[in-house]
């Protein structure tokens, strides 16, 4: 949790330039926010420092008075490990198989919605409540009446079209686990593409339409090219969101069979509270930070740049 | 609709209406199903849930919601209902302020601590958690619900400041003008002017800290463990000890998010609005 902020951010519009005020005025400003600030920064921040020192030390809870510094060791560690390039790739894996698929359906979804039918109102109420469910239900929810393999209603739709029975989260975990997080995520996903979709001009929809476009053209050569930004915003917001998944693997698997669906929060979460490697799991951490700057400031720069909430007022 | 419409083309006008109609409801139910059967299994008794034909019909009984409450669910659910609505108070306490001096009388600043507040939302908290366990342990205050109220406000502070900000940069500058003008100090122009133009982002801010707070699992699996539990704590427990027993289970789940489930149907306009830390309106 270190923060991203560079000396000088991201090129913003013009406009919003700031300006030079007298010192007095400058510190009357800041008051309102430095409680704040200040809270963030030490529950944040100060944690994170604490991480990057303990990565260079061998520390076990077990053994408290063995602890010393070892330099990099812990993150030659990290990288010659094979179960951390395993959690690794179950991330990426996860990741974007449940942020792809989230998206498509999401789309889907948005487009069935932004026509008015019947009921419109209802059906977005009904839509969003899995995002709403507690992840930790979700988890278990899933896991008993849903794909159960006796008694789950997966498998008594199965049955009623002649497939015998499986036991999915035993057999596909992966699969298992993407289903719920696809199942939470979707509807984010539809929300914030609806937005995109409900944003467009209808003057020039209609003025396609009068130009002679027929519904799949206009759709491709304006809808599309104006939910782009939505869609990229979705899409990273989902990823840093799920990224950070947790709860759904607790519940559904324990990071396993074996270590099928252990992610980077996970096997970091094992390291740290079930082996007590302070400095193993600190260093983990720092890496995990490392990766998902990458993905982090790309979404810090959209929301900067693509989206007008950026003029401030002096 | 047009009377010379030729009458073919109106029928299958109407066909493609009833088809569209049939399918986003066709999805929604989809979607919804899992809950509604998490609340309809909450009602039956135990040789009901466990069925290979699932029972749609059954006599409905409030059995497994009193069993919940005979297990001791309620100081889990105080503790929840304790860290969100006190964390979700400090957060609009802390918050207010803060976005009103990235916004409407901004520091010079103000994109780097705009920029900065939300960079700390981006990174895994389990980076962090290993510190945190140790100096809340040091402190002697683990299993302790400030602990939780605390973190928990230092995680939505960021959010809520986006949002609130967003909903300050809607209110005409005039307006806040005008006040100073009349000679209003800094907190009247805030607290009777500025508050009462934005209670409805105010609203949208405060239920998004609730959903977050409400829902968060991974600080209080590691922070707490028998006084300061939450509800995600309650419902393993629950699950290794009354596992087998689905319709108890499914009671307890369907209390566990039954008051996020509320304020964000009660918040859903704003819903992506707060998901978007305020970029998509």
């Amino acid at each position: 949790m270190a923060t991203l902020a560079p000396s000088s951010p991201v090129p913003l519009t013009p406009g919003g330039q700031s300006v030079r005020l007298p010192r007095r005025e400058a510190w009357r400003r800041r008051l309102p926010l430095s409680p704040a600030l200040l809270l963030v920064i030490i529950a944040t921040q100060i944690p994170f420092v604490f991480t990057v020192l303990f990565s260079f030390q061998s520390w076990n809870l077990v053994r408290p008075h063995s602890r010393h510094w070892v330099g990099l060791s812990n993150y030659r560690d990290v990288f010659t490990d094979s179960a951390f390039r395993d959690a690794l790739f179950t991330e990426i894996e996860m990741t974007v198989l449940a942020v792809a698929v989230s998206m498509a359906l999401g789309v889907g979804l948005a487009v069935l919605l932004d026509r008015e039918f019947p009921g419109r109102a209802v059906v977005r109420t009904l839509l969003i409540a899995p995002f709403l469910i507690m992840p930790t239900v979700a988890g278990l929810l899933w896991r008993t009446t849903m794909l159960d393999p006796v008694y789950g209603i997966v498998n008594f739709l199965l049955h009623l079209v002649g497939v015998a029975p499986v036991d999915f989260v035993s057999r596909f975990p992966m699969a298992s686990i993407v289903t719920v997080l696809v199942w939470q995520w979707t509807p984010f996903m539809t929300l914030i593409v609806l937005a995109g979709l409900q944003s467009q001009s209808g003057d020039v929809l209609e003025a396609a339409q009068i130009d002679g476009a027929g519904p799949w053209t206009t759709f491709r050569a304006i809808t599309v090219p104006h939910l782009r930004p939505y869609i990229e915003l979705g899409v990273l917001l989902g990823a840093i969101y799920l990224i950070n998944t947790f709860d759904v693997i607790f519940m559904m698997t324990q990071g396993g069979p074996g270590t099928a669906t252990t992610n980077l929060p996970y096997y970091l979460y094992q390291r740290a509270f079930l082996g007590f490697d302070v400095g193993q799991a600190s260093a983990l951490g720092v890496v995990t930070v490392a990766g998902t700057i990458a993905v982090a400031s790309i979404a810090l720069r959209m929301l900067f740049t693509v989206f007008s909430t950026t003029e401030g007022r002096a | 609709m047009n009377a010379a419409e030729p009458s073919a083309r109106r029928v299958k006008r109407l066909l493609g209406r009833s088809a569209w109609t049939a399918g986003a409801w066709l999805a929604g139910l989809v979607f919804f199903f899992p809950v509604l059967w998490m609340a309809l299994t909450a009602f039956k008794q135990e040789s009901d849930a466990y069925t290979t034909t699932p029972q749609l019909v059954f006599s409905p009984t409030l059995d497994q919601f009193r069993a919940v409450f005979a297990s001791g669910i309620g100081p889990y659910l105080a503790n929840s209902a304790l860290a969100t609505v006190l964390s979700t108070l400090l957060v609009l306490a802390l918050g207010v302020p803060a976005a009103y001096a990235l916004s409407i009388r901004s520091v010079r600043k103000w994109r780097d601590a705009l920029f900065f507040f939300i960079s700390t939302k981006m990174l895994p908290v389990v980076a962090a958690i290993v510190p945190i366990y140790l100096a809340v342990r040091d402190i002697g205050a683990l299993d302790d619900i400030g602990t939780l109220i605390v973190l928990y406000t230092a995680m939505n502070l960021p959010i809520a400041v986006w949002m609130l900000r967003s909903f300050f940069l809607e209110v005409p500058g005039e307006v806040l003008e005008a006040a100073r003008v009349d000679g209003a100090t800094q907190r009247q122009e805030i607290t009777q002017v500025l508050l009462p133009m934005v209670a409805p982002g105010i609203a949208a801010t405060a239920l998004i800290c609730v959903i977050f707070s409400w829902n968060e699992f991974f600080l209080a699996l590691n922070l707490t463990s028998v006084r300061a539990a939450t509800m995600p704590v309650f419902l393993i427990g629950f699950m290794t000890s009354e596992g087998l027993y689905w319709a108890r289970l499914a009671a307890a789940a369907t209390l566990a998010c039954l008051p996020v489930l509320l304020a964000g149907w009660i918040a859903q306009k704003q819903l992506v609005r707060g998901l978007s830390m305020g970029a998509v309106k």
